[in-house]
C-alpha cells in the first residue's frame, strides 16, 4: 500500500523528535542542572522525579524511531546497511543511528539505573557510572549532527552528496 | 589533551567535524565513479 511508507515516516519522524529532543534536553540541560542542585541539595527532585521519566520515553522512543526506520527502509535495508545502490547516503544516517541505539540501551540505561538508585551499586560503581554514562551520552549528542545530516537530506542527497 | 566530549561545545565541534569526515568518506570511497 502506498500510504505505508508515508506512516512509517511520520512514526519515524514522531519517535525520532522524541528520542533526540531528550538526548539534547539531558546534554544541554539536565547534566548542568544536576551540577548546580546537587550544590544546593535539590538535586532529588531531579533524580527521582524527572529523570526516570525523560529515560522511560528516551529509550522506548529510540527502538521505535529505529523500528520505524526500518519498516521506512523496506525492501532497501539491506542496500542501506551495506551503503550501496544509491543507499550510501541514508546507509551512513543508518549506521549511526543504530550504533547511538546501541548506546542507549547497553551503555546509557544500565549506568542510569546505578546513578538513581534502582539496581543496587556502592558509591565507586555509582561515580564510574556517572562517567560512562556521560561519556556515552555525550558520544551520542555528536553521533546525531552527522546522523541529522545524512537522514534529513533526503532528496537533497543527489544533489549535496552526488547520489 | 582534554577529552572533547567533556564539553558542549567540544561536543558540537566534533560533530560538525565527523560530518565533514563522513561526507568526505561517502564521496570519494563510496560513490566515487558512479
Amino acid at each position: 500500500m502506498e500510504i505505508m511508507p508515508g506512516i512509517a515516516r511520520w512514526i519515524h519522524l514522531l519517535s525520532g523528535v522524541t528520542w533526540i529532543g531528550l538526548l539534547y534536553y539531558f546534554n544541554l540541560v539536565q547534566m548542568a542542572a544536576l551540577k548546580d542542585a546537587g550544590a544546593d541539595g535539590t538535586a532529588a527532585g531531579i533524580t527521582k522525579h524527572v529523570a526516570p521519566r525523560a529515560l522511560l520515553w528516551f529509550r522506548w522512543s529510540a527502538v521505535v524511531t529505529w523500528l520505524a526506520g526500518a519498516w521506512l527502509l523496506g525492501s532497501a535495508f539491506t542496500d542501506a546497511f551495506l551503503l550501496r545502490n544509491g543507499y550510501e547516503g541514508i546507509g551512513i544516517g543508518a549506521w549511526l543511528g543504530t550504533i547511538m541505539l546501541f548506546n542507549v540501551w547497553v551503555l546509557i540505561w544500565p549506568n542510569q539505573q546505578k546513578i538513581l538508585g534502582m539496581v543496587p551499586a556502592d558509591d565507586a560503581a555509582k561515580a564510574k557510572a556517572r562517567r560512562v554514562a556521560m561519556l556515552a551520552s555525550r558520544t551520542n549528542m555528536m553521533l546525531s549532527i552527522p546522523m541529522l545530516f545524512f537522514m534529513a537530506n533526503g532528496l537533497s542527497h543527489r544533489a549535496v552528496l552526488g547520489l | 589533551m582534554k577529552n572533547p566530549l567533556e564539553s558542549v561545545a567540544g561536543t558540537i565541534i566534533s560533530g560538525l567535524i565527523l560530518t565533514i569526515v563522513l561526507v568526505f568518506f561517502l564521496k570519494n570511497f563510496l560513490v566515487a565513479g558512479v
